[in-house]
């Protein structure tokens, strides 16, 4: 059996315990929700960099979100929440020049005195677990972790089983109808590889989106989420930073300002391969009483006729 | 815990589920309330068809635990009955591996699932016990239908035997290793419950297809799975919690009612008269076969339900200690007021 460790806990350094003798340093994303404007460019440069098919286009009513959420055709996706809160939550403008949101007519959802309308944007991506529920159950090895600690789908291996589906904790990585295998963010994995930054990186005009080396995206994020708590937004925490959480921390953590559920993400995710022996031991028993079963039921007549017998 | 949560996070306007309004209703919500984006799923559920999957749970779970049979009726010298079970294992199996391949995207790369064998995988594991399962049990119905080899169907036989069990019981690993609320949350008691399902059908089976004087073990069977059975589901549900609800609501409630009732009237109909008419012993089998299948489609159908519902994801993991988020000044552990602090906007 596996270690337990490799299933789940602290893991200090997967690209080599995958194998990678001499690996680079983890690289991954801090997305910081707090300065995101919603512009959808990192969608936009994904879908450009990576010939995404176009998946349908809709329109939802989900505030500006068309897109609705991560999938097979879609590794970047901008979540956007309108929500009415009280006025404090949202900081000074700190000399900036306020607009109003509603021009003279009545605004859109009834407000009381102290509360005003705060608009909450995200964007989206492959956690690239530490622990990534999608890699472990693979049947064919089609998912791996490569040199960079991300976790990537080759194509000419899958053969569509669909099982990295429901594996995922945050709803990743699906299946594309018309072809049948298994998609989603690469961390552009052909552009890591030539010394480039991931194109949704490069693309976002306001540094939301920062990619570099794991270890100095944590201290950052720990700085930032300071700063914000200094400037009165007690609502700023960060998601998926921690090395103890249930997934071992995500390759791509965030900074939110309310809760994850709120943006569609599970508030305390567990890899589910954790329980893996646990779930192997009870099958091994349940396999045993079956055995069990039989061996009683073929004993008992057997008894019940000798008995009767004599 | 995810009450209080619910009571905190009810005045959200947008993205929100369950919002109730104003604050003199609040108290009078009991339901667990929680926060979602537009009341879109977290997990995604498995694309899997019903039919495919959750009738590759019962063709495998009667396949595996056939072959225990067929061995313990060939030990004990019930040759119509072994014979009839090697048969319907090997039958059971063909069926099952077809409709294993028909639910892949890409059917033609089926040879890729035995391209590496990770123990992490249920998946790739049952592949493998699958491709050591599969001719062990073709060995042993070809030999005992046309009389030739018996040693080797003796030695093919066993081998099934062996394996048979985990065919029947790695399914529920396979189903239980996912993000799956339903399927994870019971991966405890879901072995039990599959391995009692699979002992069902295959005692159903024998009752069907073996001659009434070499019944009783099969009768005896079908008991003590029925009872088996009943006794797991209750175990999984207890522990589900309030994802319990899956399994009893919708489609899926539908499906374990069904299954209990045919499981258990198939049980007593075979135990009482199934011993002296043919008629109520294939009639017992029957009911025996069909609750079999509807346990493993109410399990499949309750697994959609608690991935398609973020709920499910939500509220299990809110009232386990939250460890993702980092202090906040509402911090999660803060105790419940009334009233609030200047920057929850939550309850203004
Ligand atoms: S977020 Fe999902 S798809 Fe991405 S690495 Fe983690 S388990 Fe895999
Ligand atoms: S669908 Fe493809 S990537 Fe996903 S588990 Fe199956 S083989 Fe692996
Ligand atoms: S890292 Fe590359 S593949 Fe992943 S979301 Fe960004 S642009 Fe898309």
């Amino acid at each position: 059996m596996m270690e337990r460790h490799l299933l789940s806990g602290v893991e200090p350094d997967p690209a080599r315990d995958a194998g990678h003798p001499e690996p680079p340093p983890r690289v991954g994303f801090f997305t910081d929700t707090s300065v995101c404007i919603g512009c959808k460019a990192c969608e936009v440069a994904c879908k450009e960099w990576n010939a995404i098919p176009e998946d349908g286009l809709s329109l939802t009513g989900m505030s500006y979100d068309n897109t609705q959420g991560l999938g097979a055709s879609t590794w970047r996706h901008v979540a956007f929440i309108e929500q009415t809160v009280s006025e404090e939550t949202v900081p000074e403008p700190q000399g900036r020049t306020q607009l109003p949101l509603v021009d003279g007519t009545a605004p859109a959802a009834p407000q009381e005195a102290g509360e005003t309308t705060r608009w909450l944007m995200s964007s989206d991506v492959c956690k690239h677990c530490t622990h990534a529920a999608c890699l472990d159950v693979c049947p064919t090895g089609s998912l791996f972790r490569t040199e960079f600690g991300t976790v990537v789908v080759q194509e000419d291996i899958c053969n569509g089983c669909g099982y990295c589906v429901p594996a995922c904790p945050y709803g990743v990585i699906e299946q594309r109808p018309s072809d049948g295998r298994a998609f989603k963010c690469t961390m552009c994995y052909d552009r890591l590889s030539a010394g480039q930054e991931p194109a949704c990186a490069k693309a976002c005009p306001t540094e939301s989106i920062q990619f570099g080396p794991l270890d100095e995206l944590r201290e950052r994020a720990a700085l930032r989420v300071d700063q914000l708590h200094e400037a009165g937004v007690s609502g700023a925490r960060l998601y998926g930073d921690d090395p103890d959480g249930g997934v071992g921390g995500d390759g791509a953590f965030f900074l939110l300002l309310d809760k994850p559920e709120v943006y569609g993400l599970p508030p305390d995710p567990v890899v589910t391969t954790r329980d893996l022996p646990a779930m192997w031991k009870h099958a091994g028993a349940a396999a045993v009483s079956l055995l069990g079963g039989f061996a009683l039921s073929f004993a008992l007549p057997a008894l019940a006729r000798r008995r009767g017998t004599r | 815990m995810s009450e209080l949560q619910g009571r905190r996070e009810r005045r959200g306007r947008q993205g929100r589920r369950g919002r109730r309004g104003r604050r003199g209703e609040q108290l009078m919500v009991p339901e667990a309330e929680f926060a979602s984006y537009y009341g879109r799923p977290i997990i995604k559920a498995p694309s899997w068809s019903a039919t495919d999957i959750a009738g590759y749970f019962f063709l495998g779970g009667l396949a595996g635990a056939g072959s225990v049979l067929a061995a313990g009726a060939q030990l004990t010298g019930r040759g119509s009955t072994a014979t009839a079970m090697k048969v319907s294992s090997l039958g059971a199996v063909s069926l099952a591996a077809a409709a294993l391949i028909h639910d892949l995207g890409v059917p033609s790369r089926f040879p890729n699932m035995l391209r590496v064998l990770k123990p992490t995988s249920p998946m790739s594991v049952g592949s493998w016990l699958l491709a050591a399962y599969g001719p062990a049990a073709g060995v042993a119905a070809v030999c005992a239908t046309t009389g030739r080899l018996p040693r080797i169907g003796a030695v093919a036989t066993g081998a099934a035997a062996v394996f048979g069990p985990a065919v029947a019981s790695y399914t529920a690993v396979l189903a239980a290793d996912t993000a799956v609320p339903a399927w994870h949350g019971a991966h405890r008691e879901l072995p039990y419950v599959f391995t009692a399902s699979a002992t069902a059908a295959a005692s159903g089976m024998a009752l069907v297809a073996g001659p009434v004087r070499e019944s009783a073990p099969a009768r005896c069977a079908a008991v003590a799975a029925a009872m088996a059975e009943a006794a797991a589901v209750r175990a999984a549900e207890k522990r589900l919690g309030m994802v319990a609800e899956t399994y009893r609501q919708g489609r899926a409630g539908q499906l374990m009612r069904c299954a209990r009732w045919l499981t258990a009237a198939g049980a007593a109909g075979a135990a009482a008269l199934g011993g002296r008419s043919r008629t109520a012993a294939v009639a017992g089998g029957l009911a025996m076969l069909a609750g079999s299948a509807c346990t493993r489609f109410g399990v499949f159908a309750a697994g959609i339900a608690s991935a398609e519902d973020p709920k499910y994801t939500v509220v299990p993991q809110r009232s386990d200690a939250p460890s993702d988020t980092r202090s906040d000044t509402r911090s999660d552990a803060r105790p419940e007021v009334p009233t609030c602090g200047p920057h929850d906007h939550e309850e203004s």
